[in-house]
């Protein structure tokens, strides 16, 4: 497959759906995933889980079964363990897999990167023994491994769900320590558009709740002050709860406060993005069907604006329809008939996000730490360090790079990303939409300059048992 | 501290980290199998020589750096293989 009518990257939800959808109607369509196998985060290592994993992971990830089936019985072609470092206005993709380098060239694009989580800059959330929710979640799935006497922090479904299969695997939970107050139960009575599904949410989530009440896990709510404690790793977490300060001792915790887009190709390519005030983060602007603002490139999913796996996969399909009618394969009248469906759904799965949004948003100090606080895990600079550029002058995250590396380690301001425009934007009085954030540039991820050199243009190799 | 649930048939992969012989499953990442093996420190950083562990588990924040035959890379990426030699980065000495 030398030039194929669309490349995908990305085999989550969104992707897997994308390119089915457009497959099945004929187009050439080449996936790119830098996971062993299809699936996303949401859907990882489902295709080799255990009976064991499945049980303690329960329905919401076992629905993704019928993704993986479609996209295996769908003539397209998958590379699976290929990491894409650069994407061009051009619509050329260059991707490693096993230490080669490899080029190819679409018509269209349909970037499906879904999400990371939003970073949590606490005291201490450096040491080792701290890790993200998701990464604890990651590690279920993989490997079938979980953290005992775990303290689980932060806010959001994620939060509970990790918990309640911790719990189900017999591992439950040491406390969980929630920063929701009661502004954010408040805060989403004005959201009465999207309610009844977001009562459903939250009917849910009380159900989670109940779970973890009969196990009897510690919960503390309206937790603030946050900071882990310890010297060469975590030792505990200290907060203040109900006016009274605690410290519960463990050596994991699992922070979370919800996921934001991963906008690395959709910033390297110099796509429009605007910052979402509810969700606190910068996503592409997109039309309603997820075209960019590059014609021939589409985003969906999560990496669009979170709204979720459901949503996901309405928006692949969306997305793959419009392309369809863009390339001329099908009249707009048939595009609307072929994503009926798919499009109601995803207005429904999105019309309850603004609900979840208000109800789980972040805290101010987390989107703005304190001063000692470190924001660029990577070079280690703190919130204080970029305030302190802010009052010489620096007015964009691009500059803080300049000021004192912030963003210019091996993570390349995924991590920080978001905190530097948020403490710069707080500091100099900008939104911020206008403070913006750091330009990213390829390579998006770390190549030996052995693969630059030695890359080369013919057709990549052909994948594991896919190729039609 | 991690445990890991049932005892499937799983091959063992061995390695060693640091000099230290560690036993992982196939299937786990290089990160998944220290953390199993209750290694939580994987390295210290090159600014301040702080210990980092693995924190997000999925590529994207470059806190499990090791390096594999020379090569520097992410443990949370890399497949735990039989005879690895996997080090922590070498932390450089300070300017003078």
């Amino acid at each position: 497959m030398t030039r194929p009518d669309l490349i995908v990257i990305g085999a989550g939800p969104a992707g897997m759906a994308g390119a089915t959808m457009a497959a099945q109607q004929g187009m050439s369509v080449l996936v790119l995933d830098e996971q062993p196998a299809p699936g996303g985060q949401i859907f990882r290592n489902l295709g080799a889980s255990s009976t064991q994993q499945r049980q303690m992971l329960g329905p919401d990830y076992t629905a993704g079964q019928m993704l993986l089936d479609g996209l295996a019985a769908a003539p397209l072609t998958l590379i699976s363990g290929a990491v894409v470092w650069d994407v061009d206005q051009e619509r050329t993709v260059t991707y490693s897999k096993d230490g080669k380098a490899y080029r190819v060239k679409a018509n269209y694009l349909l970037l499906s990167t879904g999400a990371m989580e939003r970073p949590v800059p606490l005291p201490g959330w450096t040491l080792p023994g701290v890790m993200t929710a998701g990464a604890a979640q990651i590690l279920m799935k993989t490997s079938g491994l979980l953290a005992k006497d775990a303290v689980l922090a932060g806010s959001g479904p994620l939060l509970y769900l990790v918990a309640v299969q911790m719990l189900r695997a017999g591992t439950p939970p040491k406390a969980l320590v929630e920063t929701q107050t009661p502004a954010n139960y408040r805060a989403v009575l004005h959201h009465a558009g999207g309610a009844l599904r977001g009562w459903k949410a939250l009917a849910k989530g009380a159900r989670m709740l109940r779970e973890l009440r009969r196990a009897s896990a510690p919960r503390y709510t309206a937790a603030r002050d946050l900071a882990i404690t310890g010297d060469t790793a975590a030792s505990g977490l200290r907060f203040t709860a109900k006016g009274q300060v605690h410290h519960l001792e463990c050596a994991t915790v699992l922070l979370h406060q919800g996921v934001v887009p991963n906008t690395q190709i959709t910033r390297a390519l110099r796509l429009d993005h605007q910052w979402h005030a509810g969700q606190r983060c910068f996503h592409p602007v997109l039309s309603p069907w997820g075209q960019s603002s590059h014609s021939q490139i589409y985003v969906a999913g999560d990496g669009a604006a979170i709204a979720g796996a459901k949503a996901a996969e309405h928006a692949g399909q969306c997305a793959a329809a419009d392309i369809l009618r863009c390339a001329g394969r099908i009249t707009a009248a048939q595009r609307d008939t072929l994503a009926a469906s798919a499009k109601r759904n995803l207005a429904g799965e999105q019309a309850l996000r603004p609900f979840l949004d208000a109800l789980y948003a972040p805290p101010a100090a987390i989107l703005r730490p304190p001063d000692a606080v470190t924001v660029c895990r990577c070079e280690e600079v703190s919130a204080g360090d970029i305030r302190a550029y802010a009052r010489l002058g620096c007015k964009g995250p691009s500059q803080t790079k300049a000021f004192g590396r912030a963003g210019m380690g091996p993570c390349q301001g995924r991590t920080c990303g978001l905190t530097v425009t948020e403490v710069l934007a707080q500091a100099t009085g900008l939104s911020p939409q206008d403070t913006g954030y750091f330009k990213i540039r390829a390579p998006l991820k770390p190549v030996t300059l052995g693969e630059v050199a030695a890359l080369h243009s013919p057709a990549p190799q052909q994948p594991e048992g896919q190729d039609p | 501290m991690f445990e890991r649930i049932g005892h499937s048939a799983t091959a063992q992969v061995r390695f060693t980290f640091n000099g230290e012989t560690v036993i992982g499953n196939a299937g786990d990442s290089l990160a998944a199998a220290l953390l199993a093996a209750g290694h939580k420190v994987f390295r210290d950083t090159p600014t301040t020589a702080a210990p980092r562990g693995p924190f997000c588990m999925m590529g994207s924040c470059f806190d499990c750096l090791v390096v594999v035959d020379g090569e520097t890379v992410q443990a949370c990426q890399t497949p735990a293989q039989v005879g690895l030699v996997v080090t922590s980065p070498p932390v450089p000495r300070a300017q003078p």
